[in-house]
């Protein structure tokens, strides 16, 4: 029971982490007909950003709240800057291409920013461990847990909810969803689907970075966080049907919950137990759990 | 601008090949200039934990060399007369890329010798064909016995200046076995990769002979390395009722396991055995939880600080260091340090036996088999694998906080005389050795 | 007759010929690259065959690293024979892929894509974690007899440069050849429009099936080349993601205009990745990636494309 307990907080707490890096990917999926690699260097350049900024406001010994603030400013920031510039220099070209030929685009973007981090940030490790330490810890099934990896949890549910609010409730949202529907027409109802693309992606580089930028105080920031990101992002929008915002959900609970059992059940399948539930899902389920609405082309 | 520079590397390219062609390997001139190729991480994950301190260990030591300003028995000028050139290059990539490398800075810019590789795959993938290449090459930091038990069972280009890396695990089982035998049992966290996998089963095996008593229920775990998050790890290890826990967890790895772990108490309730933790605890500072063991893969980095340390060659490696770098130099600085006094050591040794003239590689070679010189942190022996494989002491101590000093320093300390940490020289394979029950050790 | 004597074989065997000849001429690290661009070319040329279908896979490292440890498998335990490993790599990798196939063969888009990475990942983790099979130090190859003929040193490397050769120019006859025929010219059909080609009486499933087994061969030569030449095979160069990533981006690099096209594609890529490194280590992902981008955006059909334009120009 309580080893249950146990999977179930770190299933949720891995999933959550999931959630932040796949939902952004999954939105400009969507939208776009993107599979965007360099989500990953959005990613890293939020966690760096963050834990750069963080470290000088504790040294100047500023108040703790700040901290948090910077969490956000700093994915916003990131993602506005990026998102502007791979969606306007790169992106806005080949949206007519084969899609292969822009997931290879945008892995060219992502090695080209990999030395963009070194050459801004260096090779040097970055910490900013102060809002972990700030928020202290609470009891659960006899362990202890720390109460920022706990409070990733509610962030991912209140992002979860108000994206499903935002794309159910508002006329943006259901703007997006028509173009998602099918471009064309939209674009032929008046939707300035130009426009609608540029923000989709800026979103989606402001959620990466968030993913970035809230996980930078429990770890190491150092050059190569990325790379790890892009592959666990992609297996988790795969698993949920790419496109889907609830997909992304559910597939990133799966995908914690069965990664936190591995490691307390199975450890010798944790190197690749999400590639296995992958493939798995793909074979019954060929476009993933929520499958989006396609048409035939005959 | 850019065709500009393009045309420049074509030439370059040109030339080069044109030489290739003239001259052919390894044409014997009159040297006055030797070109010591560094590999080593200068980017990725494994920079700021190996790279950059191993790559300032040998700018600072090559520097001292140069200018004849190094401590006796090092104070000539130059590696047998000849002024040295360091060409540090990246060790990521890949064991494909790194032999890729390898020819290219042998048969392209020939490059007389290389000193370095942190990772074991980039010695298991580069040791047989610097061999093919005849290329001196002196390992540094990489610790898997495959290297001369598997790979190159002949060698003769391919050396290493440092323990293997079943040495620092035995002796860390010795240590724990000794001060810690009253702890119920021992689990471990390690990088699921080859040094962890390795790692793991050197003290396991080691620890089932020295202590057969000890329990070791809790599977022990294998995170994917750099996988960066260790949440239900920890749960796990915090769950074990095992209160010994070993980890050859390094870089990143090492920081974000701390991190994540210590708001959690998993070092309050947990003994940590941090194979390589040397690595990181001068970057840590008071994070890093005291109490732990660390290791330094042999006398180096804390364990040659100069309260413990006090020979006028590491006195002054340490003065220099931390002026020029303003740190601590860690344990990849006396390692790739080491490997180029290894280098200089054999250079003048072969310079001397050759009437003073500047040496053939056949004539370093034999001056460095099996030969026994002073390092930094120590008395480096080569006596394994036919005088290929060096031995030192080993040291294991508890990690503290030095108010006096204001950094970490190691308390306890146990030094492991070489003899008793290594296999005895005829041992073929060090696995089975252990598992055999360690016949032959000295202590 | 007409079909032998036609112009890209006639290309392919003089190329062959004086790439043999070149032998006497280059130095030893350029032969190297060339062996290397042999391996990666050959998986290029696989993803070429599918790409004709309109399908990509960003998993063929699977098949890259099957047949290198096929290869490994068969020395140590059976034969060291150069024939024999590669043959063992052709089983090891075809075996694999016509198995998955079945599965693999109902997909298309992102979707075959991104299955294959999954496939080639599970891979990579079982490589990792296992000590037996060498774990992420890999195994090592060591030189190859051939027929029972034993060569040293330097002439080892050369025996294997000129087998690369003759078995890479047989590989690309046959599968220009298996281009030019009706299953091969069924892929532009598939990729097309695959209801229509289904009405009209040719399964277009097997029609994938085919030229998926097909792909992964030519990969799992690709690797048994790469392990030969590298004399170490691991799970990190060789089949991690990003290996499979730099196959799609030599054949992207290449374009689908010529079986040869991906060879020079190939040698372009190390070429370029390893002047890079030389003259610029810190940034030569910068410079990889930027290249990338400028084929992509001002050479949307890939090197070839300028080799025919060339061509174009002279003949106006």
């Amino acid at each position: 029971m309580q080893l249950a307990a146990v999977i179930l907080v770190d299933g949720l707490v891995y999933a959550s982490y999931l959630f932040m890096v796949a939902v952004g990917l999954t939105v400009i999926f969507g939208v776009q007909r993107v599979l965007n690699t360099a989500h990953g260097s959005f990613f890293a350049f939020g966690a760096y950003l963050a834990a750069m900024l963080i470290g000088a406001w504790y040294k100047a010994g500023w108040p703790a709240y700040g901290g948090f603030l910077i969490i956000v400013v700093s994915a916003a920031v990131v993602g506005i800057v990026l998102g502007l510039i791979i969606e306007r220099c790169l992106l806005k070209y080949l949206y007519d291409r084969d899609e292969h030929i822009v997931v290879l685009a945008t892995f060219a973007a992502f090695l080209a920013l990999e030395d963009v981090i070194l050459l801004i940030w260096g090779t040097d490790p970055y910490y900013a461990i102060q809002p972990v330490q700030e928020l202290g810890a609470t009891q659960i099934a006899g362990l202890k847990f720390d109460n920022y990896n706990l409070s990733m949890i509610a962030i991912s549910g209140v992002l979860a909810l108000s994206l499903w609010y935002a794309l159910r409730r508002t006329t943006w949202g259901k703007m997006l969803l028509a173009v998602i529907y099918d471009r064309e027409v939209s674009r032929a109802m008046g939707i300035n689907v130009t426009a609608v693309f540029l923000i989709t992606f800026i979103l989606g580089s402001i959620l990466a970075a968030l993913g970035g930028a809230y996980l930078a105080p429990t770890i190491s920031v150092l050059p190569g966080i990325g790379v790890e990101v892009i592959v666990i992002a992609f297996a988790v929008v795969v698993i949920g049907g790419m496109g889907s915002i609830p997909g992304a959900l559910i597939g990133a609970v799966i995908v914690g919950i069965s990664r936190a059992a591995a490691v307390h059940l199975l450890p010798s399948i944790e190197l690749f137990v999400i590639y296995i539930i992958m493939a798995g899902v793909l074979i019954f389920r060929p476009e993933g759990l929520f499958v989006p609405v396609k048409a035939r082309r005959i | 601008m850019h065709t500009l520079k393009f045309r420049g590397m074509t030439r370059t390219l040109g030339a080069s090949l044109v030489t290739a062609l003239v001259m052919g390997p390894g044409s014997a001139l009159a040297k006055d200039e030797i070109t010591m190729a560094v590999p080593t991480f200068t980017t990725g994950a494994g920079g700021p934990a190996f790279g950059v301190p191993g790559k300032q260990g040998v700018e600072l030591l090559i520097d001292a060399i140069n200018a004849g300003t190094m401590p006796a028995p090092y104070n000539t000028k130059g590696m047998g007369g000849a002024r040295v050139k360091a060409l540090v290059y990246d060790e990521s990539g890949g064991n494909t890329k790194q032999v890729a490398e390898l020819r290219n800075k042998v048969q392209k810019e020939n490059v007389d010798l290389v000193v370095g590789y942190v990772s074991s795959g980039s010695c298991s993938a580069i040791a047989p064909v610097a061999e093919e290449l005849k290329i001196l090459t002196l390992l540094t930091v990489c610790g898997t016995p495959r290297v001369f038990e598997e790979l190159v069972k002949e060698p003769k280009y391919v050396f290493r200046t440092i323990n293997h890396a079943v040495a620092s695990n035995l002796s860390l089982a010795r240590y724990v076995v000794e001060k810690y035998g009253d702890k119920n049992g021992y689990t471990g966290v390690n990088p699921n990769y080859a040094w962890g996998q390795d790692s793991w089963r050197d003290f396991d095996m080691s620890m089932k002979v020295l202590a057969p008593k000890m329990i070791q229920t809790t599977t022990p775990q294998f995170p994917k390395l750099f996988g960066g998050q260790f949440g239900s790890e920890i749960s796990a290890m915090l769950r074990a009722p095992e209160q010994i826990v070993h980890s050859s967890v390094w870089g990143g790895d090492i920081e974000s396991l701390i991190f994540q772990g210590q708001p959690r108490g998993l070092f309050d309730n947990k003994l940590f055995l941090f194979t390589v933790g040397d690595s990181a605890v001068y970057r840590l500072g008071k994070q890093f939880p005291m109490g732990s063991l660390v290791g330094a893969r042999g006398p180096y980095g804390i364990y040659a600080s100069t309260e413990l340390n006090k020979s006028p060659l590491n006195v002054w490696f340490q003065r220099e260091y931390r002026a020029r770098y303003k740190e601590q130099p860690s344990q990849a600085a006396y390692q790739y340090a080491q490997g180029v006094l290894a280098a200089k050591y054999a250079y003048d040794r072969a310079q001397a036996g050759n009437g003073g003239k500047f040496p053939s590689t056949d004539q370093v070679i034999t001056a460095l088999r099996g030969a026994t010189f002073t390092s930094l942190a120590g008395t480096v022996r080569m006596s394994l694998s036919k005088g290929h494989q060096a031995v030192t002491e080993d040291m294991w101590g508890v990690l503290f906080w030095d108010m006096k000093l204001n950094e970490p320093m190691v308390r306890d300390v146990v030094t492991y005389p070489p003899e008793c940490v290594n296999p005895p020289a005829d041992a073929l394979d060090s696995t089975e050795w252990i598992k055999a029950g360690m016949k032959g050790t000295k202590c | 007759m007409s079909r032998l004597a036609d112009r890209t074989v006639i290309g392919l065997s003089i190329s062959a010929v004086v790439l043999m000849a070149l032998a006497a001429l280059i130095p030893n690290w350029m032969l190297f690259i060339f062996l290397q661009s042999f391996a990666r070319g050959a998986v290029a040329l696989g993803l070429l065959v599918l790409w004709r279908s309109g399908l990509i896979s960003f998993g063929h490292a699977l098949y890259f690293a099957a047949g290198a440890y096929g290869a490994v498998f068969m020395q140590r335990m059976i034969a060291n024979d150069a024939f024999a490993m590669v043959a063992a790599g052709l089983i090891a990798s075809g075996a694999l892929a016509f198995l998955l196939g079945f599965l693999l063969r109902q997909y298309r888009g992102i979707f075959f894509a991104l299955l294959n990475m999954a496939f080639s990942m599970v891979l990579w983790g079982l490589l990792a974690k296992t000590e037996a099979l060498g774990s992420t130090d890999g195994l090592s190859i060591v030189a190859p007899r051939f027929f029972g003929m034993v060569f040293a040193g330097d002439q080892s490397k050369l025996a294997i440069y000129f087998f690369a050769i003759v078995l890479t120019w047989m590989f690309s006859v046959a599968v220009h050849l298996y281009m030019k025929s009706t299953l091969g010219a069924m892929s532009t059909a598939v990729r097309e429009n695959e209801i229509r080609l289904e009405y009209l009486g040719y399964s277009a499933h097997r029609a994938v099936h085919v030229k998926y087994v097909i792909s992964a061969l030519l990969a799992g030569f690709g690797g048994v080349l790469m392990g030969m030449t590298v004399g170490i095979v691991d799970p990190d160069s060789m089949a991690y993601w990003t290996v499979s990533g730099e196959f799609v981006f030599i054949t992207i690099l290449s374009g689908t205009g010529n079986v040869a096209a991906t060879y020079i594609g190939a040698f372009v890529f190390e070429i370029i990745r390893s002047l890079a490194f030389q003259y610029s280590p810190k940034l030569w992902q910068l410079i990889m990636g930027g290249a990338l981008l400028l084929i992509i955006m001002f050479l949307p059909n890939g090197l070839w494309s300028v080799m025919a334009r060339l061509r174009k120009a002279r003949a106006s």
